[in-house]
């Protein structure tokens, strides 16, 4: 249901541009308020939320150890400086295997339940579907989002260049085939499907879950479209989105709706991203299970809200309530006084 | 505990597939054994006399029914309370919005391994918080409501995270696959938090507090008592080894101050561990003593508020500086260890006396740099280390008929990195150790299920689920390798192992780490050890049993 919601909305999107550009004549409104419109919700809102990440304090540092920590003798009990670092070199090394890899899960496991010969068994194997979906789908998307640089920089960078070279090296078609293009559509699929199919993922998914996916694999769609079938004017195009950096706005004629749809799903994906689990993206390197060294019990660190009135229940109202059974079995008391029976004072 | 299914009906009865109705309109079992008895009112109004605010209005109540109690204004002081945890804690912040519910932490929770029920994956535990989250602090979710998981603070979903977070032993597993690190952990002890500001909590956790903070100890040994025990302790080792041994108790003027959970003072077999840290101590001649006052490791604040963690923790560096001891050896225990590695100096630093100095052994003038700031070292790296020298005399026969494997307590091993420290302790004493499967232990290890707070009998169905995982791998070795041992370096595992190693694998015996190493160690002066701890015959004196004489009266 979440998902055919999402379809659903998705199909909305597409309508708007597809019909509001033609008739309504809404050119530069598609061409150049929504985009910027939105690249600014964007920009403030990722940055809003990041600021809003940065405000709140790190009270405690609670690593996650995912291995041997340092130990007082390295050669006898050799630390795992990736999964337990505790140097800033160590935990930016996790960092980047986390960002760049995908370590944590590509740990993962699946659990399943066996009748054993005479009692069960529970059994746990690698999975690393979910790794492979994910990597497929972000390695793509992160290619296909450098390669469109070519339309906002002039000259071109030599990595785009170098990029687009290697990207599309199997030479399939023409205009040639990108390999990020069908990565990024198949890890859609992927990760769509597994949400589907997969019954435990199915439940815990909302349409906040389905409509990225949606949204990101109409966008691929609409832009294979454009490159592969559509052939839209490549030079119009980049007049257009040149003049959006330099803010010389021009809407040429020749640009075709295509165009209008892809860019507005774009945006839309640009407005709900700051406001959505795509924020996923900047939080993982701002988890702090993560991103601190386990280093706690060899360091100082400052709670900012540590609360010096708490402390301990003193020694001296102790030794009071206990102080006459604790003579009795001879047990040393600051305060003499404290020994002595009640009666006995009198 | 007639009612709990035999172990092959409540395995048949784990079913994976997800109920018909999604979980926000799937409801909440409220029937006993679902929940832990909620605190005795005595004790909730001794905690607020101590500190004030934090725990609702002290009173009878049921979970079953239907009347919780609640105060009128809870529903403001639970989003209010949230609202500024947001602030100051910037996993929850973070955690909140970040979570992509790719599902990989599911079913890594050995609470939905054993049950299946989906709110015991970690990502739906946390969506009970997070939809609330939506619901009231963000535009989008106010907005979309139920389509993008959202809702709003009602009493049902109150009364839903009673049930499910305290159904989470704070293990933190299902951190460790989550590609983000969002650590559900750390949500239960928020939801832990807010529950507590309006009086929902459990008399396990709450009656060690207030005792925690009253006596020193989780059980309310007075300190008499304490000294009666130990000297009973005292007496039993003499019987088994022939020596007396010292045993310290609030003394001045010693180089370090020991200090256990007291579940090792009271419980067996805890109380076999705490008779090997006394003949290890003596053996070595070590300078320390042991206080009545902080006589509790394990702290229990942690499963409330972090304001009586801090507070119970703070007891530690004040004992020390009364004592005037120069650092802490800390003995055998999970959570105690997890807030002493990941809290204590942040929290309580600032009230160490100065003459603390980083641990340093006397025996082999190790010094122990990873502990430099809390001053505070564990008991299995200072054993470690004596062993690395040389400075024990073991007959690592004596354990012979012992065949071993070792559970991976989650605290220390998820978060602290303690690894490889207790096998190598365990592997200078046993000349049969064991491994349990690939992905049941170290970094992977399973919990228990009874740890934060979840140790008591009115849920002994949902902890023998929980069980399930590491009584499932424990079996396996059992049946390969004749294992018929866990030894274990937590003190609520010496108690919660034992009902899940009789319901998943018969047969296997709980031990703590310096039991072992006391059997195996040879004392200068003993007489011939003939029994272990344990009083029972050791390999080659089974026999012996029968005509044996008290080693004082042998001239006699
Ligand atoms: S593994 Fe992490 S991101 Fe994925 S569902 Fe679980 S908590 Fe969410
Ligand atoms: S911390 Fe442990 S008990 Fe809690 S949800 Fe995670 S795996 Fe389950």
């Amino acid at each position: 249901m979440n998902a055919l919601y999402s379809l659903l909305f998705v199909f909305l999107l597409v309508l708007i541009p597809l019909f509001g550009v033609d008739a309504a004549h809404m050119r530069t409104f598609f061409g150049v308020c929504i985009p910027t419109t939105a690249f600014i919700i964007f920009l403030l809102g990722f940055v809003y939320k990041v600021i809003t990440w940065g405000r709140s304090a790190v009270p405690f540092r609670i690593p996650t150890t995912g291995g041997q920590f340092k130990s007082f003798d390295p050669v006898l009990f050799p630390q795992n400086k990736l999964d337990c670092p505790q140097t800033g070199a160590q935990t930016f090394f996790r960092m980047v295997l986390e960002v760049f890899a995908f370590r944590s899960l590509f740990r993962n496991t699946a659990v399943s339940l066996h009748e054993g010969k005479d009692h069960p068994v529970v059994a746990y194997k690698s999975s690393k579907w979910l790794w492979l979906f994910a990597i497929t789908f972000h390695y793509s998307f992160f290619i296909v989002a450098l390669r469109h640089l070519r339309l906002f920089l002039e000259p071109i960078p030599f990595f785009v260049n170098g990029l687009e070279f290697v990207d599309g090296i199997l030479q399939i078609g023409a205009p040639v085939m990108y390999l990020a293009d069908v990565g990024l559509v198949a890890g859609v699929l992927l990760l769509l499907g597994r949400r589907l199919i997969n019954s435990r993922i199915n439940y815990i998914s909302y349409a906040s879950d389905f409509f990225p996916l949606f949204l990101i694999l109409a966008v691929a769609l609409s832009g294979i479209y454009m490159r592969y079938y559509a052939k839209v004017d490549v030079i119009a195009i980049k007049e257009l989105t040149m003049g959006l950096v330099t803010f010389h706005y021009v809407v040429p004629e020749t640009i075709t709706v295509s165009f209008f749809v892809h860019v507005f799903l774009v945006s839309t994906l640009m407005v709900y991203f700051p406001f959505s689990k795509l924020m996923h993206f900047p939080g993982v390197f701002l988890s702090p299970t993560r991103n601190l060294p386990n280093d706690t019990r060899a360091k100082h660190h400052v709670n900012p809200w540590n609360d010096p009135k708490i402390k301990a229940h003193a020694y001296a109202d102790y030794e009071k309530q206990f102080g006459v059974p604790m003579a009795e079995v001879g047990l040393p008391l600051d305060n003499p006084e404290n020994g002595k029976a009640p009666e006995e004072e009198a | 505990m007639s009612d709990i299914p035999k172990a092959d009906e409540l395995f048949k009865s784990i079913d994976y597939n997800p109920p018909a109705t999604g979980w926000m309109d799937t409801p909440v079992d409220f029937s006993p054994g679902n929940w832990c008895y909620p605190a005795k009112p005595e004790k909730m109004e001794y905690m607020e006399s101590k500190l004030p605010g934090l725990w609702g209005p002290a009173r009878e109540w049921n979970p079953g029914e239907a009347d919780w109690k609640l105060p009128s204004n809870w529903k403001e002081i639970v989003v209010n309370g949230f609202r500024e945890r947001l602030k100051k804690f910037r996993t929850l912040q973070v955690f909140m919005d970040i979570c992509v519910r790719c599902g990989a932490c599911a079913d890594k929770c050995h609470f939905f391994i054993g049950s299946g029920d989906p709110k015991n994956m970690p990502v739906l535990r946390a969506e009970l918080m997070r939809s609330v989250y939506r619901g009231e602090f963000t535009v989008a979710g106010k907005i979309l409501s139920k389509l993008t998981g959202s809702r709003v603070m009602e009493e049902d979903v109150l009364k839903e995270w009673f049930i499910y977070f305290y159904q989470c032993t704070q293990c933190r597993r299902c951190s460790l696959y989550c590609p983000y690190g969002i650590d559900t952990a750390e949500m239960t002890m928020m939801a832990r938090e807010l529950m507590h500001l309006v009086g929902l909590n459990t008399n396990w956790i709450m009656e060690p507090v207030s005792n925690c903070n009253i006596t020193g100890n989780h059980l309310g040994i007075q300190p008499h008592a304490f000294k009666d025990i130990v000297d009973f302790m005292v007496d039993d080792i003499e019987e088994v080894t022939g020596k007396r041994v010292k045993a310290p108790l609030n003394e001045k003027g010693h180089e370090i101050l020991f200090i256990t959970p007291s579940g090792d003072v009271f419980a067996d077999p805890g109380i076999y561990t705490f008779m090997g840290y006394l003949m290890l101590f003596d053996e070595i001649g070590l300078d320390y003593t042991m206080s009545t006052y902080a006589s509790e490791g394990g702290n229990f604040g942690s499963f409330t508020n972090n304001e009586t963690m801090k507070k119970l923790n703070a007891k530690m560096y004040a004992e020390a500086e009364r004592l005037g001891c120069k650092w802490i050896l800390g003995g055998e225990c999970g959570h105690m260890w997890r807030v002493v590695h990941q809290y204590m100096d942040t929290m309580t630093g600032d009230t160490q006396w100065s003459g603390m100095t980083t641990p340093k052994s006397p025996i082999t003038g190790t010094v122990f740099e990873t502990s430099a700031a809390t001053k505070m070292l564990h008991i299995t790296e200072f054993t470690a280390d004596l062993m690395k020298h040389n400075k024990l005399k073991l007959d690592p026969s004596r354990n012979d008929h012992l065949r071993v494997t070792f559970h991976d307590s989650c605290n220390p091993a998820r978060g602290m990195g303690l690894l490889d420290e207790p096998r190598y302790v365990i592997k200078n004493v046993c000349n049969n150790f064991f491994e349990m499967p690939v992905g049941t232990t170290r970094e992977q290890t399973f919990c228990c299920a009874g740890g934060s707070g979840l140790n008591t009998d009115e849920i002994m169905e949902i902890r023998l689920r929980g069980g399930l995982p590491r009584g499932n791998a424990l079996r396996y070795v059992q049946e390969k390798h004749g294992v018929n041992t866990m030894a274990c370096i937590c003190a609520i595992d010496r108690a919660t192992l034992i009902p899940l190693a009789d319901y998943w694998a018969p047969g296997v015996t709980i031990t703590g780490t310096h039991e072992l190493v006391a059997n195996a160690l040879i004392m200068e002066g003993e007489s011939e050890r003939t029994m272990d701890l344990r009083q029972e015959p050791l390999p080659g004196f089974e026999d012996a049993e029968d005509d044996w004489t008290p080693p004082n009266m042998e001239d006699a």
